[in-house]
């Protein structure tokens, strides 16, 4: 919880990690590579004084996740997204076990997320059904440019890829956030493309896609599927840092996700450890659109508390206090569906 | 022009699609070294993680431009420090072309890729030039104006390079906002138009910033600043190539 100004914030950090980086997970130099660009982005866009050291960065742990986030952060519940990334680290680089224990023992403030990989087939399929009797799953995290063998990326419309969500529908786990990567098969096309999310959303109005970094770097295709898919959502990681680096171009994100998708779709995380949520949570309760923006509506402390913790809150069914809950807003002027017919698409 | 500006004035023509820069503003041009007849030019992205497609896409554009120097016999691009700079330095050294480089992974080509690149760079810019002109005159209708409207400046100038890329008419009477075939709209979805460009404005400028600041990151010592108004009104670009040659005693490219 978060009070600033006589207001409570309930928080629900959306998207956050447990991984293992350090030398001896590495299975090859991409082990290296990829920590090494998540600490750029951590080194990048956090201020001076929320930077990590290396060593720190690599392996963090438990106890520390559990300070971070509750005692110093401000969360009230937490959301683990892990990244598989078998092919780059031995363990993979979301600690599974550890997560899970974790997420067992604070189950008022942790709630685990597994992943799976459609190019897996049956055998995954299986897997799926197991891992979400063993971990109760209500979501999943899918990263497209996960590397399996041969190939180093995938759609969310393939046919195996249905066959999982299907799965899913079945199984109860209705809440499929998704990370876009750099890979893609073939190469021809753009990796970050979010086409196959429409799809996949037109195809399963029963289940919930929470595309990650708000579709970063293609935030308007995101807001282009959003705004007609009722069911899509966007999640803030990586875009929530540049509140402090560059905060004309956050407002200009926020402005663009309000006024296309609305504040109920909106979804809160610091994407922890790549930022830790404290700083954050401070900056976004205090942001304002700057005054010059005139294209933009100033954002209000009901559409910041959505943000924050409500809108995830609800999609994950937590025990949000009722004075505390918001009712919802209409829909925005372009969505769902509308936005074809006012272009005559 | 010495041979070394020369190369690097060529290297100016290479654009990164997603970013609708070049490279050498971005400083992906790592070092440039002419020795003689032969030209060996490495370059970075701001992360090891870049899109393997558009990393390709501009070493191999590199490698064109200074292939068609007419002075040049032999010409060495080199990307560094990315996961796939083994398989795409082998295709480059080897002529192997796209599909020759990533094998199974390629299909055809990346026309299409640049061609989807080609059209939000349009749209940004054909939205730059609107919102400018609405700020002066608000009383504009923006499905009417042409060509002839607009004040000359980087904007227009963009514009015109943007339009040509995409084969738009470039007379005076011609219309500003069209989609990638030139076709206008009605005054009623104008709005909504012009609200989808500005979200493309706003995303590929976003990229950019993100870019330029993880390179800055990525290489705080290799960088040299020089500070320059970009022809976007809204940001200034804060770091540009650094000319250092990792060869001592090479020539090195005008600072």
């Amino acid at each position: 919880m978060y009070t600033s100004n006589g207001e409570n914030y309930y928080v629900v950090d959306a998207h956050i990690a447990l991984w293992d980086g350090r030398p001896e997970n590495q299975r090859n130099i991409h082990g290296k590579q990829f920590i090494d660009c998540f600490y750029d982005y951590h080194r990048n866009l956090s201020p001076e004084s929320e930077v990590w050291s290396y060593e720190e960065y690599l392996y963090y742990g438990g106890d520390r996740l559990m300070k971070d986030l509750f005692e110093d952060g401000y969360v009230d519940h937490a959301v683990f997204q892990p990244a598989y990334l078998g092919e780059f680290y031995r363990t993979g680089f979301g600690q599974t076990e550890e997560a899970f224990a974790l997420a067992s023992k604070h189950p008022d403030k942790l709630t685990y997320n597994h992943c799976f990989d459609p190019r897996n087939g049956e055998a995954g399929l299986d897997q799926l059904r197991a891992d979400a009797e063993r971990f109760h799953l209500k979501g999943v995290k899918l990263y497209t440019a996960e590397w399996h063998g041969d190939s180093r990326g995938w759609r969310l419309d393939d046919p195996w890829s249905y066959r999982y969500l299907e799965a899913c529908r079945e199984l109860g786990v209705t809440n499929i956030h998704i990370h876009k990567g750099p890979t893609i098969r073939p190469l021809d096309r753009d990796a970050f493309d979010v086409a196959d999310i429409d799809h996949v959303a037109t195809d399963f109005t029963d289940l919930n896609f929470v595309v990650e970094h708000v579709g970063l770097p293609r935030l308007e295709d995101f807001c282009w599927i959003a705004t007609q898919e009722p069911n899509v959502h966007g999640g803030l990681a990586v875009a929530m840092p540049f509140i402090h680096t560059r905060p004309r171009y956050f407002a200009q994100i926020i402005g663009e996700l309000l006024y296309w998708i609305g504040e109920d779709r909106i979804q809160f995380s610091s994407d922890y450890a790549l930022w830790t949520p404290k700083w954050l949570v401070e900056s976004f309760v205090d942001f304002e659109i700057p005054a010059d923006l005139t294209e933009y509506a100033p954002l209000t402390t009901a559409q910041k508390k959505k943000i924050l913790g409500l809108n995830a809150a609800k999609m994950y069914d937590l025990d949000v206090p009722a004075e505390l809950r918001l009712p919802d807003a209409d829909e925005t002027a372009t969505g769902p569906r509308g936005a074809d017919e006012l272009v005559g698409a | 022009m010495t041979r070394l500006e020369c190369a690097y004035d060529a290297l100016g023509a290479v654009l990164d699609p997603e970013l609708d820069e070049p490279i050498t503003r971005l400083g992906f041009v790592r070092s440039l070294e002419v020795r003689d007849t032969e030209v060996e030019v490495h370059l970075r992205l701001p992360t090891a993680f870049c899109a393997p497609n558009f990393a390709y896409l501009m070493a191999s554009d590199a490698k064109d431009v200074l292939t068609a120097l007419p002075w040049t016999d032999l010409v060495i691009v080199q990307l560094d420090d990315h996961h796939d700079s083994g398989l795409i330095n082998a295709g480059l050294a080897a002529d192997a072309g796209y599909r020759g480089t990533f094998r199974h992974e390629a299909e055809q080509d990346l026309e299409e890729l640049r061609e989807t690149f080609r059209r939000k760079a349009h749209t940004a810019a054909m939205e730059r030039c609107l919102t400018a002109l609405l700020r002066e005159r608000p009383e504009t209708e923006p499905s009417r104006v042409t060509l002839a409207d607009l004040p000359a400046g980087p904007h227009l100038d963009a514009l015109h390079r943007r339009r040509a890329a995409l084969s738009l008419p470039d007379d005076a009477t011609a219309l500003i906002l069209v989609d990638h075939d030139g076709h206008g709209y009605d005054e009623a979805a104008v709005p909504l138009v012009l609200r989808r460009a500005r979200a493309t404005r706003i995303s590929i400028e976003g990229n950019a910033h993100f870019c330029r600041g993880l390179l800055r990151t990525r290489y705080p010592d290799e960088l040299l600043e020089v500070v320059t108004m970009d022809e976007r009104s809204e940001f200034i670009i804060e770091d540009s190539a650094p000319r250092v040659s990792s060869a001592p005693g090479a020539k090195r490219a005008r600072g």
